[in-house]
This record gives structure tokens, C-alpha cells and sequence, in this order.
């Protein structure tokens, strides 16, 4: 084993634990960047640079700031959100969570995969990668680049205040919510 | 620097997607629930890269173009669904999914 | 060229002293040593400038007592600084509170590593350099959220949040106009960069119609990027009394002012190496000066224009913007993505020269109309995630 995938892979684990079973909703998020770093090393050390500062980049830079953006926007920050503790719940989960890994490294330990040799270094991905991008997959390229304006749009549009209309009923909902309790 | 088995990075993203299912499946908060399948697909995108690095031939690059994809889709899933969670909160001034009952028979 | 081969040999000269196990280590080390003491030196000398040059625009002398002319004053900073002590709110995140400050450093020091310095004078040379920089560039915005969420104080928490979202719309016309450049030269390489513009003045981006406006763009997003005035709504002090630092003292606060500083630095070595020609000299004739020297030049003229530009203008207000973000940097930066794509596809010439300036220009002018049409200074308009008054 090399130790310093042994390491990466620990902490990532690791981190990835904490962020789904933290109490404090903000340390969940940022114990979650502490797993994205740790992805983004474990493709470096894989030779894929564009790949792993992409990660960092996009998922670091963008994705779990607006996580953090959102929780406060909830009012998450500082919420408990494991108030009512169901252990039946909690129990069935990391059963199916852990049965899940226990049939995939089956699978892994199972497949021919594992006698792959690794090749020799790389050479020049990321021009190999560009052009692949331009010429092979333009097309699902093209349709990214759409998915991401709509998206963009799209959550701007969702993200609106609510119209006049909608926001009656919210407190018709609401009144009924509080009329059964 | 790095390994020379296939199995030690399978054996990561296996235990990746299965803490990120455990996520959606235990959290009670969309936020969070949202985190744990973008830890899903993390963990699929180091299973893409692995089987880019352990491929012979050097001109293949489908993995990485893969990866590329599933980073910017993952991005815009994100924006989309953080987005839900907010007109959601505004809505029923909650976060937890199982206050959002209002079409249960 | 001469410079940088003696400071390579004389490299290579110390690591092979070195016993072969720790070859790697040292020869990391001795790489990232000139930066980290040049830089450091760099901002307390940028200290004092900046107060020089921000006392004489403001008809004062500036700081004039320790030393010969006040040159002492950045060493009379730091032993302040140093002995000051070190509080730490009762309620704050200890630990978050803590790594805040070394995570911002850190993460403006890398980005220095894969700026190349002169001939082959680069810490890090890799093949995706500038997304490097980037990248660095985004963790720092997860320190600046720590440092304001860990204080348990809303100014910081509003400052952070403040910064962040800044931080996030600037980036993306810091980005387009730096790709503007990363397509004409066909590398995402540094060194290529630099390499492209070795020709003399003329070949400079600047001297281009999509360098110049992208040259603009992105010195007004790195502006907003490193948080200075006139964008330096973050910390404000007459709202926010410091922003996200509020909550620091003693060392700690001056970490946050260094990596503020180095960020700058970074910036400014970026910005020089992308349209400014980086270590080359304007004329062949001058190359005989090394190029660590052309670029602390460039750079340092880049530092003084910023701080022109903090003693001039007055401060934007958090809508302003964020209008001026969305509605003109963005579109003007793909528009300037298309000009450099049109120069790509007329390989350079006198037609390519016209076309893309005409471009450029047709829509900076057609656009601004528009804009100045559709606002007029607008009322501030407040939105919230949930309606004020519902909740309490």
C-alpha cells in the first residue's frame, strides 16, 4: 500500500463520516469540503490534474459555499436537527448503508478488473482531453453548455419571492399545519 | 506516489457512495440530503479517473471527458436543487422533507 | 537569462549537498524560500507605501517618525502587532476561529508557486497553472466564510457573507477574460503564457483590442476579488467596523491583512503575466536585466495604480455592485471571449485587428447606452429569504 493514498483515502473517509453524521450543520458542510479536497488529491495522485483543480475549483469554490449560503438562508446554522432521535430509523439506514458496501467490494474483490496492470505514465491528457472534448463529445458538450444557462436561469427564477397568490395558501397551509397540532 | 492495483480506489468509492447514501437516507434536512448525493457522485467520478488511469491505451480519454460532464452536472444540480431548498424553506418554513406532506392522501 | 541560470545552478548545487532522502524535500523548500521572503519583505514595504502614498493624496505626510523617513515603520507594525494579545470570543468556533486566517494564507501564498518569475524561474510549472490559481484563488472564499462564521458575530458573519458573494460574482468575468487570453495562446501553462510574449512590446496582450478590454476586466474583478477599494464593501468600517476580521486581534489579524497583501501580489503577478508580458523586457535590447526585475516592476506599478485607485474613488454599494457585476462585466467579458475567438480564427493580421476591435467597441458603447437608459439610480430594494415579520 502506498502510505500516501493510505493517508488520503483515510481522511476523506473520514471527513465523509463526520459530514453525514455531524449535529452542527455548518461543520457537516465544511467536514463535506475536507472530502472534496480529498478527491481532488486522489486524482492527482491518479496523474489527472485538469480533473483534480476542476474539483477544487467547482466544488470548493462554488458548490459548498452555496451549500453554507443556503443553510443560513434556512436558518440551518446553528439548528439541531437531530432533535427527535429515531434509533429504528437510524439502525435501517447503516444496515442498508453497510450491507450497499458489503455486495460492492463483492463485486470488487469478484471482478476480473482486479488484475489490470497500471500503464506507464500518461502522456499529455489534457490535449488528448481538449480535443476529445471538441471533436468526440461536442455535441454532449454543446447540450452542457445549454443545461447550464438553463440552470442558472432556472434557479434564479425558483429562488424569486413567491407570488401573492401562492403565498395565501402558504398560510392556509400553515394555519391547517398548526390546527392539527 | 500512486498504486499499482485497481482495487484500493474502488474499494474508496464504494465506501464514498455508500456514506453519501447513508446521508440522504438518515439526514433530515434537504440541505444535507443534497450533500450526500453530491458525495454520490464524487465517489462514481473516482471510480471514472481510476478506470482512465488502468487503460492501456494512452489516446483514451472517455473517463475524463466523463468526469467533466458529471462535475458540471453535479454543479447545476446543485444551483437547481439549493435553490428548491430555499423556495421551499419560504414556503413551509422548514427544511425537514417530512414536513412537506401536503399531497399525501 | 543569466540570473536565472545562476539561481538555478546554484539550486541544483545545494540539493545535491543534500542527502539523497531528503533531495525532494529541499529542493521543495529552496523553491518556495525566495518567494515566501520576497513576498513578505514586498508587503511590509507595501505597507508603508501604501500609507505614503495614501497620506500625500490626502495632503498629509503619512507615517514619518521611525526611521529615516518613516522606513522603519512596517518592523514597528509587526513588534505591535506580535506583542498585542491574542483574544478569542467565548462563543466562537475555537477551531474554525483558528485555521480561518492559516487557510487564507496559505492559499494566497500557493497561488504565487506557479507564477513564473523569469526564464525557467517558476516554483511549480505544471501544465494547468492558471486553473491552479485559480482553484487557490476559490479555497480562499471557504476562508474567509470560516473566519466570519467561527466569530459567532454578526458583523463578521455579514461581512464573510458579503465577501463571498462578491468574491463568487467577480469571479466569473475574472475568468472569462483570463480564458480570452488562454485561447489565443493555446496553453493553460504560465509559462507558455509568458513564453507567447517574449517578442518585445508588441506582442504583448495589452496591445491587442480583446487584451486591452480584457486587461481592463480583469484588473476591475481583481479589484473586487482581493476585496480593495472601491469594492472594499466587505469591511467596510463605517457599517461592518472590519468585516470578517472583526473578531481578530493581534497575530491573527495580521495574518488576514498579509494574505489580503499577498493575495494582492498574486493578482498583480497574474495580471502582469497574462497581458503585461510577464518577466520580458519591452525591448530585446533590455533583456540583459533579469526578469525577476521586469516583473516585481510590473507588478509594483500595478500595486501603486491600486493604490491610486483606493485614495480616488468612493465606495460602491452592495447592489450597485452586483448590478455592475451581472448586467456589465459578464456580458462585456463573452463579448470579449468572441473578440479573442475571432482573432484566433484570422490568425492575428490587420483584419483580425479590426474586426475584434470593432467588436469590442460596438458593444462596450451599444451596451452601456442601454444600460444607462434602462437605470437611473435606482432606490435601494431590500430582498430577504423570508418576509420580515413572519417568523418572529
Amino acid at each position: 500500500m502506498s502510505l500516501f493514498f493510505t493517508i488520503t483515502a483515510l481522511i476523506t473517509m473520514a471527513s465523509a463520516i463526520a459530514a453525514m453524521t455531524l449535529r452542527n450543520l455548518v461543520h457537516c458542510v465544511l467536514c463535506l469540503t475536507v472530502t472534496f479536497a480529498g478527491i481532488a488529491l486522489v486524482f492527482l495522485q491518479l496523474g489527472a490534474e485538469f480533473i483534480g483543480f476542476s474539483q477544487i475549483l467547482v466544488y470548493i469554490g462554488a458548490v459548498s459555499i452555496l451549500m453554507l449560503f443556503a443553510l443560513l438562508m434556512t436558518r440551518g446554522g446553528t439548528e439541531l436537527t437531530l432533535k427527535r432521535w429515531d434509533p429504528v430509523h437510524w439502525i435501517t439506514g447503516t444496515l442498508i448503508g453497510i450491507a450497499g458496501f458489503g455486495v460492492m467490494s463483492f463485486a470488487i474483490f469478484n471482478s476480473s478488473l482486479r488484475q489490470s496492470k497500471i500503464p506507464e505514465a500518461k502522456a499529455d491528457s489534457l490535449h488528448a482531453l481538449g480535443n476529445s472534448l471538441l471533436s468526440q463529445y461536442v455535441l454532449p458538450l454543446e447540450v452542457m453548455a445549454l443545461l447550464l444557462t438553463v440552470a442558472l436561469i432556472g434557479a434564479a427564477l425558483i429562488a424569486l419571492p413567491e407570488k401573492k397568490v401562492f403565498r395565501r395558501n402558504a398560510s392556509f397551509s400553515k394555519n391547517q399545519e398548526s390546527g392539527n397540532k | 506516489m500512486i498504486m499499482d492495483s485497481l482495487t484500493p480506489y474502488l474499494l474508496l468509492s464504494a465506501g464514498l457512495f455508500c456514506t453519501g447514501l447513508m446521508g440522504v437516507l438518515l439526514r433530515r434536512n434537504i440541505i444535507i440530503m443534497l450533500a450526500g448525493v453530491e458525495l454520490m457522485l464524487n465517489a462514481a467520478n473516482i471510480n471514472f479517473v481510476a478506470f482512465w488511469r488502468f487503460h492501456p491505451s494512452s489516446e483514451e480519454v472517455s473517463g475524463l471527458a466523463m468526469v467533466v460532464f458529471a462535475i458540471a452536472i453535479a454543479a447545476a444540480e446543485a444551483a437547481v436543487g439549493l435553490a428548491l431548498a430555499i423556495s421551499i424553506y419560504r414556503h413551509y418554513r422548514s427544511t425537514n422533507p417530512e414536513n412537506m406532506g401536503d399531497l399525501k392522501g | 537569462m543569466w540570473f536565472e541560470e545562476l539561481l538555478i545552478t546554484i539550486k541544483y548545487y545545494l540539493v545535491l549537498q543534500m542527502p539523497g532522502s531528503l533531495q525532494p524535500v529541499g529542493s521543495a523548500f529552496l523553491s518556495s524560500l525566495p518567494i515566501m521572503t520576497s513576498f513578505g519583505g514586498l508587503f511590509a514595504l507595501a505597507t508603508l507605501l501604501e500609507r505614503k502614498m495614501l497620506g500625500r493624496i490626502q495632503n498629509r505626510y503619512g507615517p514619518n517618525r521611525v526611521g529615516p523617513g518613516g522606513l522603519l515603520q512596517p518592523v514597528a507594525d509587526g513588534i505591535k502587532m506580535l506583542t498585542k494579545e491574542d483574544i478569542v470570543p467565548k462563543n466562537a468556533d475555537h477551531l474554525i476561529h483558528f485555521l480561518a486566517p492559516l487557510g487564507l494564507l496559505v492559499s494566497a501564498m500557493l497561488g504565487l508557486s506557479v507564477i513564473p518569475f523569469g526564464h525557467r524561474l517558476i516554483a511549480l510549472d505544471i501544465e494547468t497553472g492558471i486553473l491552479f490559481f485559480f482553484a487557490m484563488g476559490a479555497a480562499s472564499e471557504l476562508a474567509i466564510f470560516m473566519a466570519g462564521w467561527g466569530s459567532r458575530n454578526k458583523y463578521a458573519l455579514l461581512g464573510a457573507l458579503r465577501a463571498i458573494a462578491q468574491m463568487i460574482s467577480y469571479e466569473i468575468p475574472l475568468i472569462l477574460s483570463a480564458l480570452s487570453v488562454l485561447m489565443v495562446v493555446g496553453s493553460l501553462s504560465l509559462s507558455d503564457v509568458a513564453q507567447a510574449q517574449s517578442g518585445g512590446i508588441h506582442t504583448w496582450h495589452i496591445f491587442t483590442p480583446w487584451g486591452f478590454l480584457g486587461c481592463i476586466l480583469f484588473l476591475i474583478s481583481t479589484l473586487a476579488e482581493i476585496n480593495r477599494s472601491p469594492f472594499d464593501i466587505p469591511e467596510a468600517e463605517s457599517e461592518l467596523i472590519a468585516g470578517h476580521m472583526t473578531e481578530y486581534s493581534g497575530f491573527k489579524y495580521a495574518l488576514f491583512f498579509m494574505a489580503e497583501g499577498v493575495a494582492m501580489f498574486a493578482m498583480c503577478a497574474l495580471t502582469a503575466t497574462l497581458f503585461l508580458g510577464g518577466y520580458h523586457a519591452p525591448l530585446p535590447i533590455l533583456s540583459f536585466i533579469p526578469g525577476p526585475v521586469w516583473l516585481f516592476g510590473k507588478l509594483t506599478s500595478l500595486v501603486l495604480l491600486f493604490i491610486w485607485i483606493r485614495g480616488t474613488m468612493p465606495r460602491l454599494r452592495a447592489d450597485q455592485l452586483m448590478e455592475f457585476a451581472w448586467k456589465f462585466m459578464l456580458p462585456m467579458s463573452v463579448v470579449n471571449l468572441i473578440a479573442a475567438g475571432v482573432w484566433v480564427a484570422l490568425d492575428g493580421g490587420v483584419a483580425a485587428w479590426i474586426l475584434s476591435g470593432l467588436l469590442n467597441c460596438v458593444a462596450y458603447f451599444g451596451w452601456s447606452r442601454i444600460l444607462s437608459q434602462a437605470s437611473r439610480f435606482n432606490p435601494r430594494t431590500y430582498r430577504y429569504a423570508e418576509e420580515a415579520g413572519v417568523s418572529k
